[in-house]
């Protein structure tokens, strides 16, 4: 029975910690894109304008919540949870430190591969139930995007597997204990983070709400919590993503034994996470059609080509 | 009655009162996602059977895939309650004498086959994706290598179908 | 060989997972939706499309090009997953495992090189 409550205690621990990360990026986002675009940022509420992420949690609880008649209620409702949901299902399987993690899967990898599949459905039942020429536009083209750039997301971490012989994260993780698997797999990397990026539509990919042409696409009719769940499942997104590229590629959580593992983790997730700050910083958006021929003529075959030449090193370097 | 088995009950319910939900929905996209829901509880029917890989890629594929085309599928056809056109009787006949038939195949089926008992799984590991892969590759190598050609006509077919030659 | 992390009780953990997770959600949209302020006004009646008279129904029949990359979609992700049991028993299955995947390969590559050809995936 004490195991059960543990369990609840972690699953609802790591859930805290996770949305105050989430809450928190409100705040680092804004003063890190001012830094680089020589601007303020927030600075006025609390000691570096740090209390504006409260300020905006609570302007988000107490703003109306409006369903327009317009829309189809119940899909509109679903729309929001369902990314929100997802996200957060994925954190199960992350190796955060050797004792912190929900459940190690046998098919971890798999089991993130499929819940971020069902993102997409966040962005086209978003867009349809909304009843907005906007809004369908925006989910139309974010679901071919999401779809397009999924294929080779999963194709691209077969190195790894290959390398490791498992899709367990932990595995995965203390195969690395002598060098980094971004080492043997530069391209893997490379192309998985891209399509990270496409997966969690952060600029230069943010098509689907690609603000001065579709006025926020997909969520336009949103308002209040709807819309901060929206919000919240961004910025899980990328902590998603951020710490899943630590975990396959940068070792997780190993590192000198000066820190503990988990500091380790902490601090390589939130390198990749100011990356992708970074990233919306300096990059402007490409026009669809590029960004699909990227996608399906560039990454996909270079992603094949990536696998072949993996698996021809191991094996020659694996003959007696 | 142990956990796994009211486990299998609870999906099992919820399964088929869903997939009723598919086919009496009004709105199209309303079905597709009771079927969403459909396939999720098979997949913790496949996980609570071990095979775990069987339940993700289910996942992956029908859940991930294949009805985010079926939505794609809804939205280009635009079925709108006004346009929707009405069902003749001479379709309503026809439906009917098909789901008949069907229902009885399924019938003759099911008192044919012998009460199962509770299915006891022989190899416990059997749907790991490891041994799985080693089955698939020794084994089964020949339907492996024709499913390929399958894709390539089945891409084929996709492309011809949906693009306008232009000259 | 058994291991015990290998049973379907390890899943009981993403259950308790899921569950938080759709509470949290549940719970936060409706809490919000309980204390926020609720006005009724006659500019919210109608979809914000940049403050032009919306025309009919939003929900327009759409391009075929959608639809193409979606079935495209579906059959490279099949393809894909039998690639996912091919890479965990990479070391096992060898030089000859190598070889059956590099046929399966090809078909694909066939496929690949006649979508292109064909220009379905060019957006005009």
């Amino acid at each position: 029975m004490s195991e059960t409550l543990n369990y609840w205690l972690v699953i609802v621990g790591i859930l805290f910690v996770l949305l105050n990360i989430a809450a928190f990026l409100i705040w680092v986002e804004r003063r890190m894109l001012a830094l680089w675009q020589d601007r303020l940022g927030p600075n006025r509420a609390g000691p570096f304008g740090l209390l504006i992420i409260l300020a905006d949690t609570l302007k988000l609880f107490f703003k109306e919540d409006w369903i327009p008649p317009f829309a189809d209620r119940h899909v509109f409702v679903i729309a929001p949870a369902v990314i929100v949901i997802s996200v957060l299902l994925s954190f199960a399987i992350i190796p955060f430190a050797p004792a912190i993690q929900i459940v190690d899967l046998n098919i971890g990898l798999l089991f993130f591969l499929g819940m971020s599949s069902l993102g997409v459905y966040s962005i086209v039942l978003g867009g349809w139930a909304s009843n907005n020429k906007y809004s369908l536009l925006g989910a139309l083209r974010g679901a071919s995007q999401m779809i397009s750039y999924e294929v080779f997301m999963g194709l691209s971490l077969m190195g790894v597997v290959m390398l490791s012989g498992s899709f367990s994260l932990r595995t995965i993780v203390e195969a690395q204990k002598d060098y980094w698997f971004v080492l043997l797999q530069p391209v893997g990397f490379v192309i998985f983070f891209i399509a990270g990026i496409a997966e969690t539509h952060r600029l230069p990919f943010d098509i689907p709400e690609a603000e001065s042409e579709l006025v926020a696409g997909f969520h336009s009719e949103y308002s209040g919590m709807k819309f901060g769940m929206f919000f919240i499942g961004e910025y899980l997104g990328i902590t998603l993503i951020s710490s899943i590229t630590v975990a396959l590629f940068f070792g997780g959580w190993l590192g000198p034994a000066f820190l503990p593992p988990l500091a380790w983790f902490a601090i390589k997730t939130a390198g990749f996470i100011l990356f992708f700050i970074l990233l919306r910083a300096s990059l402007p958006r490409p026009r669809y059609d590029q960004l699909m021929e990227y996608g399906w003529k560039i990454l996909l075959p270079l992603t094949l080509l990536n696998l072949l030449v993996t698996g021809g090193i191991i094996l020659f370097l694996n003959q007696p | 009655m142990t956990i796994t088995q009211s486990l299998f009950y609870f999906l099992a319910f919820v399964a088929i009162f869903s997939s009723l939900l598919v086919v009496t929905a009004k709105n199209p996209i309303h079905s597709v996602l009771y079927l969403i829901l459909t396939f999720f509880t098979l997949t913790g029917e496949y996980i609570l059977l071990n095979a775990q890989f069987i339940g993700i890629v289910n996942i992956i594929v029908y859940a991930g895939a294949i009805m985010v085309l079926f939505l794609f599928v809804i939205m280009l056809l635009n079925l709108n309650v006004e346009s929707e056109p009405q069902k003749t009787n001479l379709m309503k006949f026809i439906g009917i004498i098909t789901g008949g038939i069907g229902l009885v195949v399924l019938t003759a089926a099911l008192k044919s086959t012998d009460p199962s008992n509770t299915v006891v799984i022989q190899e416990v590991d059997m749907g790991l994706v490891k041994n799985l892969g080693q089955v698939l590759f020794k084994e089964f190598l020949l339907p492996f290598e024709i499913v390929s050609i399958l894709f390539l006509s089945a891409m084929v077919g996709a492309v011809l179908l949906a693009r306008k030659e232009t000259k | 060989m058994l291991l015990l992390e290998q049973l379907p009780v390890n899943y009981a953990p993403v259950a308790f997972q899921f569950f938080v997770a759709v509470g949290f959600v549940v719970v936060t949209m409706l809490a919000t939706h309980l204390i926020g302020p609720k006005r009724k006004t006659s500019d919210k009646l109608t979809p914000f499309e940049s403050g032009v008279e919306v025309q009919g129904n939003a929900r327009h029949p759409m391009s075929v090009k959608y639809f193409l990359v979606a079935i495209l979609f579906v059959l490279f992700d099949v393809e894909v997953i039998f690639m996912y049991p091919w890479a965990v028993n990479f070391r096992e299955l060898g030089i000859l495992g190598m070889l059956e995947m590099f046929t399966f390969m090809i078909f694909l590559l066939l496929g690949f090189i006649y979508i292109i050809k064909k220009g379905a995936l060019n957006w005009e």
